[in-house]
Parts: structure tokens; C-alpha cells; sequence
């Protein structure tokens, strides 16, 4: 017997009011007319103009993009390998390095990670720019790649896999025609988080980016610096609607998904 | 392509990629660490260089020294960011528990049919930037700020609380966005409790808080230990949001090294502190990866 009590119901709301009203205090803002970020002149659609002519802005969008993209891209590849390895590979010499590996930058502070992975690309002498902030996203995003789709391949039923290769497929077909199709919702997560930590990331691209490649949290941190701004506000209004629509429309997929394989197993 | 080399390109490709990019740089921020500060680029002496033969390699190994190490020693600015930043990370862990615990409880709690609903709300603040979350507060807690304005109107004080830039924004912020780390594994381990062990217990004769305490807490244990290393090892280490939130007398380590690196350009001092810092975090960061390969090898179980 599960019993809600007020209690429950009290830590809820006030657990959602912590975790929400900041941010929702920040997009009401941001269609406010004063220039004053605190005190309210009247409902106004202007700083997002504003934005729109920021050619600075747009360009620092548009790395950023770019960069969460092929990152995110790389990021599943090589992550979906990872949880592979972790959990079909079995024993092998080296394991426990490997999986240190995997689950270490998920807990690493973001200076160590920024700092080590400059120090690399100096002694490799490769110019630092879009190149590299690419390389060093794709590093730690991949450990949450391999994190959630290794999660999925856990609860996956081998079994099917093994009908595959009993029937005459080869393991590289039994993988993209089997396995691939079932964790496939996994790999897409995979693939959005990495997506959204990459577009997300001030500290290590910082120390990674160079001439030409700033990106939109860096600019995003040098001008919150200075203070609130409305323009702030509204930059951070578009990205939280954009993401927020990624996610719920990622998990509707998801569920459909799900559904119609529910339907199909009847 | 027979199975062996299949196996070792699966194994393979994602392991050199992680040796190059996540090992290798700590061994390179070592060496680093053990040179001397020039003004030069980049701004470190010795150079290696395999060029020279063996002299000039076993000149590179005896131009190393621990000088940068005994300097963080030395220098009291060092040792006072990383006792004040365990201490703001210990205790910022311990109110995302008081929040988190309740909060992770009554989800459990709560109809099946709203769960997944109450989950996404919880995941969803996680996808949105950092940055942005850190920043929304400062217009918040700032002087003439929102929390202020309402506080004043409702007359509970009179005088503006000066929040921003001190040690308590930097509680808050910390708190605030780390919150889902913390809740999301004690949810899970609530999830999955058998409710009829808790009508055990009361039919034993234990009342609901001593069930509580002897049943409910020991086995969402598992699920409290991961959200506390998921949210001390990160909060160690935080840059953005001692350097957002807190004022000139917040110390934390990870801003002491950003300013090491981007203010002073002393990159031999910032490798230092961050192989002190690694050294801190090494045995909380194993501990949680026992955790977490514990946790796998019980769900595929």
C-alpha cells in the first residue's frame, strides 16, 4: 500500500517551486521592456531583436553548433563501443583500466579535465580552435554515452541476437539488423545528452578553444560577468525552449516507440 | 574479419581514444607540474625534446623538481581554497540530502500514473545549461533582487539580506544545481522497495518513523551513497559557480586554478594544484566507480 500523505505532497511542491522558479523568473525577464533587469517596465519582445542583430551572438551560435554536432556524433559512436566492451567483452587484461576510464570524467571537475586535455593538445602542437574543444567534448561525452546505452544493453535479451547468428547472419550484420534497432532509443538519448552537455560546456572549452572558436557559453560568461542583462535573459530563454522541446519530444518518441513494440509483441 | 580482430577493433578503438584523451594529459599535467615557470610559449621549462639524444633527455628528467608542490605549501591561499572548498562541497552535499531525500521519497510515493511525468520534470532542469541556472539566480539573490524586493514587500525585513557574493549564494547554487544527481539515485533504490517489508515491520510492532529508520533508510542506502559522490566529487572541483555566486573571499579550488591558468599564466602551479586536487578526489572517485560497476553487475543479474 503506497500512501501519499501531505507531507509528501508539501515536499513536492516546494522540491518543484526550487528546482523551477529561477528559471522561470529568468524567461518572465526577459520580455521585460526596462533595461533595469529586476524591475518590471511592461511586457516587450525588443531584446530578443536585439539578439537577433548581435552578429557576435550568432556566430558564437552557430560554433557552438557545429561543434555539439560532429562531438555529440563522435560521442555516440565511440560511446555505444564503450558499452559494448563493458558489457559483452567479459574479462580481458586491462578491463579495470578501461572502465575507470568510462567512469571517472564522469565525476571529474571540469579544470582538471580542460587544463589536462590543453596541456595534450600543446605537446601534440595541434592550434587550438574548433578541432580541438570538438576532441576534448567528445571525450567526456562519450562516457555518458557509453553510461546510458550500457543500461539499456543490460536488460537486452541476448537470445535474439544469438537466433540472428543461428540463422546465418554474421555478427557485424546480427549487431546493425538486431542489437542496433533494439538499443537504438539509448543511442539517440546518448547522442541528446551528449548533444546538450557539449552545448553546454564553459569550462573546458575555455581552456581548449582558440582564435575564432568561441563559443556561445563562453560569450554567454563573459557578458554575465558584467552583470544580469536582458539580452542574457533572452539568449537563455531560446535555449532552455529549445532543449526542453528536444527532450519532451525525444520521450514522447520514445514512448510511441515502445508502444508499438508493446502492440507488435501482442 | 575473423572474431579475434573484431573484438579488438570493438575493444580497441574506444580504449586508444580514452588512453590518448583522458590518460594521457594527466601524465603530461604531471610532468608539467614538475617544471619551472617561464615566460615563454608556452610558458614552461624544460621542453622535451627527444631530438637531443640521451643527454638532453636525462638533462629533461633532472630539471624536474617538486619546487611548484612545496610552493602550494608554502603559500597559504592554497591550502585555505582546498580545506574551504571540502568544506562548502561537504556541506552543500549534506542539504542536497536534507532536500533531496524527501523530495526522492514522495516521488516514490507518489501514483504510479504520475511518476513518469514527476521523473521528466525532475531530468529536465539537468538538460538545461548550467551556466544559465547559475545565472537565473543572481538576479534573484542579488541586493536589489527579486528575493529581496518580496521579502521587503512582505515586510519580514526591512534592510535588503546581502546574499549575493557570499559563501550562502554559493550553498544555494550549488544546492540548486546539483539537486537531480541527488535525487535521481535515491528515487531509484526507493522505487524498487518491496512495500510489504515496511507492513512487516509494523506488524512486528515497529511504529512508522522506527520502520522508517530501520527499513526504508538502510536499503535506499546504495542510492544516498551515490547521490552524495555524485554531487561532493563535481562540487570539489566547481569553477562557475564560486565564480558567479561567491564573492572575493569565497575560496575554492577550482577558481584558484582558472585564475592560476587565465590571470597569471602560471601553468606549472596550476598543474600543481591540479594534481593536489586529483590526488583529494582519487579515492572518492574509486569508491564511486566500485559503486557503480557493483550496481551493473547486479541488474544484469
Amino acid at each position: 500500500m503506497r500512501r501519499f500523505t501531505w507531507f509528501n505532497a508539501t515536499s513536492l511542491t516546494f522540491g518543484f517551486a526550487f528546482l523551477y522558479l529561477p528559471i522561470l523568473l529568468l524567461i518572465i525577464y526577459s520580455f521585460n521592456e526596462s533595461k533595469l533587469v529586476t524591475v518590471w517596465g511592461g511586457f516587450s519582445t525588443k531584446w530578443y531583436g536585439e539578439l537577433m542583430r548581435n552578429e557576435a551572438m550568432l556566430d558564437a551560435a552557430w560554433v557552438t553548433l557545429r561543434v555539439a554536432f560532429f562531438s555529440a556524433s563522435l560521442a555516440a559512436v565511440l560511446g555505444t563501443m564503450a558499452a559494448l566492451v563493458l558489457v559483452r567483452a567479459g574479462r580481458f587484461k586491462g578491463r579495470t583500466l578501461f572502465s575507470g576510464m568510462v567512469y571517472a570524467p564522469l565525476v571529474m571537475p571540469e579544470v582538471i579535465t580542460g587544463l589536462s586535455l590543453l596541456l595534450l593538445f600543446i605537446s601534440l602542437n595541434l592550434d587550438r580552435g574548433m578541432l580541438t574543444v570538438t576532441l576534448a567534448h567528445t571525450t567526456f561525452s562519450m562516457c555518458y554515452v557509453a553510461v546510458v546505452v550500457s543500461s539499456r544493453l543490460v536488460t537486452f535479451d541476448r537470445s535474439l541476437e544469438e537466433a540472428a547468428l543461428d540463422l546465418g547472419a554474421s555478427p557485424l550484420d546480427a549487431f546493425f539488423s538486431v542489437t542496433l534497432p533494439i538499443i537504438a532509443p539509448a543511442v539517440v538519448a546518448g547522442w541528446l545528452l551528449a548533444f546538450t552537455l557539449s552545448l553546454d560546456d564553459l569550462v573546458i572549452a575555455s581552456f581548449n578553444t582558440g582564435p575564432g572558436a568561441t563559443t556561445l557559453p563562453i560569450k554567454i560568461y563573459s557578458a554575465v560577468r558584467l552583470g544580469v542583462s536582458p539580452e542574457i535573459n533572452a539568449l537563455s530563454t531560446i535555449l532552455i525552449a529549445v532543449v526542453s522541446l528536444g527532450v519532451i519530444v525525444a520521450s514522447l518518441a520514445d514512448k510511441r516507440l515502445a508502444k508499438s513494440r508493446g502492440n507488435q509483441a501482442q | 574479419m575473423s572474431g579475434k580482430w573484431r573484438m579488438l577493433t570493438l575493444i580497441g578503438a574506444p580504449y586508444l581514444w580514452l588512453l590518448l584523451f583522458f590518460l594521457a594529459p594527466f601524465v603530461i599535467v604531471l610532468k608539467i607540474a614538475l617544471s619551472d615557470t617561464a615566460i615563454s610559449i608556452p610558458p614552461y621549462t624544460p621542453q622535451f625534446d627527444l631530438s637531443g639524444g640521451w643527454p638532453a633527455i636525462s638533462d629533461f628528467f633532472s630539471n624536474l623538481d617538486f619546487e611548484n608542490f612545496k610552493w602550494l605549501i608554502d603559500d597559504s591561499l592554497y591550502i585555505n581554497s582546498y580545506i574551504s572548498s571540502l568544506t562548502i562541497a561537504f556541506f552543500s552535499t549534506l542539504l542536497a540530502l536534507l532536500v533531496g531525500f524527501p523530495f526522492a521519497y514522495a516521488m516514490a510515493r507518489a501514483p504510479d500514473n504520475w511518476r513518469p511525468l514527476l521523473l521528466m520534470l525532475v531530468i529536465l532542469p539537468f538538460w538545461t545549461s548550467f551556466l544559465i541556472r547559475v545565472y537565473s539566480w543572481i538576479g534573484i539573490l542579488k541586493t536589489e533582487g527579486l528575493l529581496n524586493q518580496l521579502l521587503m514587500w512582505l515586510g519580514i525585513i526591512d534592510q535588503p539580506l546581502i546574499i549575493m557574493n557570499t559563501n550562502t549564494a554559493v550553498y544555494i547554487g550549488i544546492v540548486y544545481s546539483y539537486l537531480p544527481f541527488m535525487i535521481l539515485p535515491i528515487y531509484s533504490t526507493l522505487e524498487k522497495m518491496d512495500e510489504s517489508l515496511l507492513e512487516a515491520a509494523i506488524d512486528l510492532g515497529c511504529n512508522r518513523i522506527s520502520a522508517f529508520w530501520l527499513v526504508t533508510v538502510p536499503l535506499a542506502l546504495p542510492g544516498i551513497i551515490a547521490g552524495c559522490f555524485l554531487v561532493f566529487i563535481p562540487a570539489v572541483g566547481e569553477f562557475v559557480i564560486p565564480d558567479l555566486l561567491g564573492g572575493t573571499q569565497t575560496l575554492m579550488i577550482g577558481k584558484t586554478l582558472w585564475k592560476e591558468f587565465f590571470s597569471n599564466r602560471d601553468w606549472p602551479v596550476a598543474s600543481a594544484v591540479a594534481i593536489v586536487l586529483l590526488l583529494l578526489l582519487v579515492v572518492p572517485i574509486l569508491i564511486f566507480q566500485r559503486l557503480l560497476e557493483r550496481q551493473q553487475e547486479a541488474e544484469a543479474r
